[in-house]
């Protein structure tokens, strides 16, 4: 069944050049209300902050649904401006951002629910194919217990897919701010999946 | 369209779903732990990946359309003074899916090093020459056909820190979005017969020597423009749905 896939590459060190576009980390555009802020830092196994990765997030909206003709229940009508879609490449202190809207719950095909989610790609120099996260909300306990993804986890490791309410307020603009770091290897290792 | 049910117990849509399915990559991609390549040995996770149901957050992706793209972006010699150096090429192709289906409507975005082997990045410390009319970035939507097409300049190779002595075959990195998370994909385009290949330890990540044969584009002498360029083909396939439920999507 795998016949004739392109296989993956690295991005290597220079995907600055064409990737990151001005508007990527703005899931929603800026002024939207209700809008949050996720943030994190991307480190490697020695717990270096990676200068030259690229973070991708994709997403449900508000209302649990998906602009998009797969999507069964039928197309939804976003909030003006929602693309579902951000990209942030990180800094020289190997930090990303996003301004998004808090996903709402989704509907699985065997009757459960997935708590609120944000699906991750991350692709840097190092990386021969991208690596796969999730973010889930650190305010969604109850959800989150229920989380078929979650329970699938082994329990010591699901910490690492629940972001964090973020400590430093001030940088988000007045906006709700959540921290949710990428550890590529070794202690802490975030969760990565095979999608 | 189905008819979606909001009950007290679960959230919109919950009860009928029917979803597709993405065939598997297993054994396509390089393994993450490389340790030829060297950034992979401090980069690359350590622990088993865990299994990723394919619901609705992975059978979608963001459609993302003409608003990102002019068509002067798919013109990497164009938008500066001057004319690049090196040596003027075009590079064409189909966007597919493994079931041989276009993926249309779909953005590709490229970069790569000048003629001389040098990105305009600051990164770059390799003394080959800058060129002030190339930038070396570009983008495109595929047309209904899964059709792309780009003009640009051969990059070269260029030498990195990897081993001693170690060069980069000449490659165009290439960004590609299908209609699912679950096809997301970005890889490099090689050029055919390249001296370099045995010596590179991302071209030789991938462990089927077919399937790395599939990054390698063929010139194709009925592309080339007389007097003006040259050209190479190069068809990209992204995982596609397998079979059963496709049928059963089309006919809803």
């Amino acid at each position: 069944m795998t016949a004739g896939i392109t296989p993956s590459q690295t991005v290597g060190p220079f995907l600055a050049i064409g990737l990151p576009w001005p508007d990527g980390p703005f899931v929603v555009p800026d002024g939207t209300p209700g809008a949050i802020v996720i943030e994190g830092v991307v480190t490697d196994g020695a717990g270096q902050p990676l200068p030259d990765a690229l973070v991708e997030t994709w997403q449900a909206d508000p209302e649990s649904r998906f602009d998009h003709p797969d999507d069964p229940r039928g197309r939804a009508d976003p909030p003006a401006g929602f693309r579902g879609f951000g990209r942030s490449a990180t800094d020289a202190t190997g930090r990303f951002r996003i301004i998004t809207l808090r996903p709402g719950p989704l509907p699985t095909p065997d009757g459960g629910t997935e708590a609120p989610h944000l699906d991750v790609s991350v692709f840097a120099r190092g990386l021969l194919d991208r690596v796969v996260t999730r973010i889930y909300f650190p305010d969604e306990q109850e959800a989150n217990a229920a989380d078929p993804v979650l329970a699938s986890v082994e329990p010591a490791r699901r910490h690492t897919l629940v972001a964090t309410t973020a400590t430093d307020q001030a940088a988000s603009d007045g906006r709700p701010a959540f921290r949710f770091d990428i550890r590529l290897q070794g202690d802490g290792e975030t969760v990565f999946f095979d999608v | 369209m189905t008819e979606h049910q909001i009950t007290s117990s679960g959230p919109p849509g919950a009860g009928s779903l029917p979803l597709p399915r993405y065939v598997s990559a297993a054994g396509v991609h390089p393994p993450l732990a490389s340790p030829d390549y060297r950034s992979t040995r401090l980069r690359a996770p350590g622990r088993p990946l865990v299994p990723l149901p394919q619901w609705l957050t992975e059978i979608t992706g963001p459609l993302l359309g003409a608003e990102r793209v002019t068509p002067a972006d798919a013109d990497l010699t164009a938008g500066h003074p001057g004319e690049p150096l090196g040596e003027r090429i075009i590079v064409t192709g189909r966007l597919l899916d493994s079931g041989g289906r276009a993926v249309p409507d779909a953005l590709i975005e490229i970069w790569q090093a000048n003629a001389s082997g040098r990105y305009a990045h600051r990164v770059d410390d390799h003394p080959a020459p800058l060129d002030p009319n190339f930038t070396g970035a570009g983008r495109c939507l595929t047309d209904s056909l899964g059709r792309f097409r780009f003009v640009t300049i051969k990059p070269g190779a260029y030498p990195w820190g990897n081993h001693l002595n170690a060069w980069r075959p000449a490659h165009i990195h290439f960004s590609l979005f299908g209609r699912a998370f679950t096809q997301r994909l970005i890889t490099q385009m090689y050029f055919p017969s390249d001296p370099l290949f045995p010596f590179d330890p991302i071209f030789n990540s991938i462990p089927d020597p077919a399937a790395r044969q599939r990054l390698i584009a063929a010139f194709d002498m009925d592309l080339t423009e007389p007097e003006w360029a040259l050209g190479y083909r190069w068809d990209i396939v992204l995982r596609g749905r397998s079979a059963t439920v496709f049928e059963t999507r089309e006919g809803a």
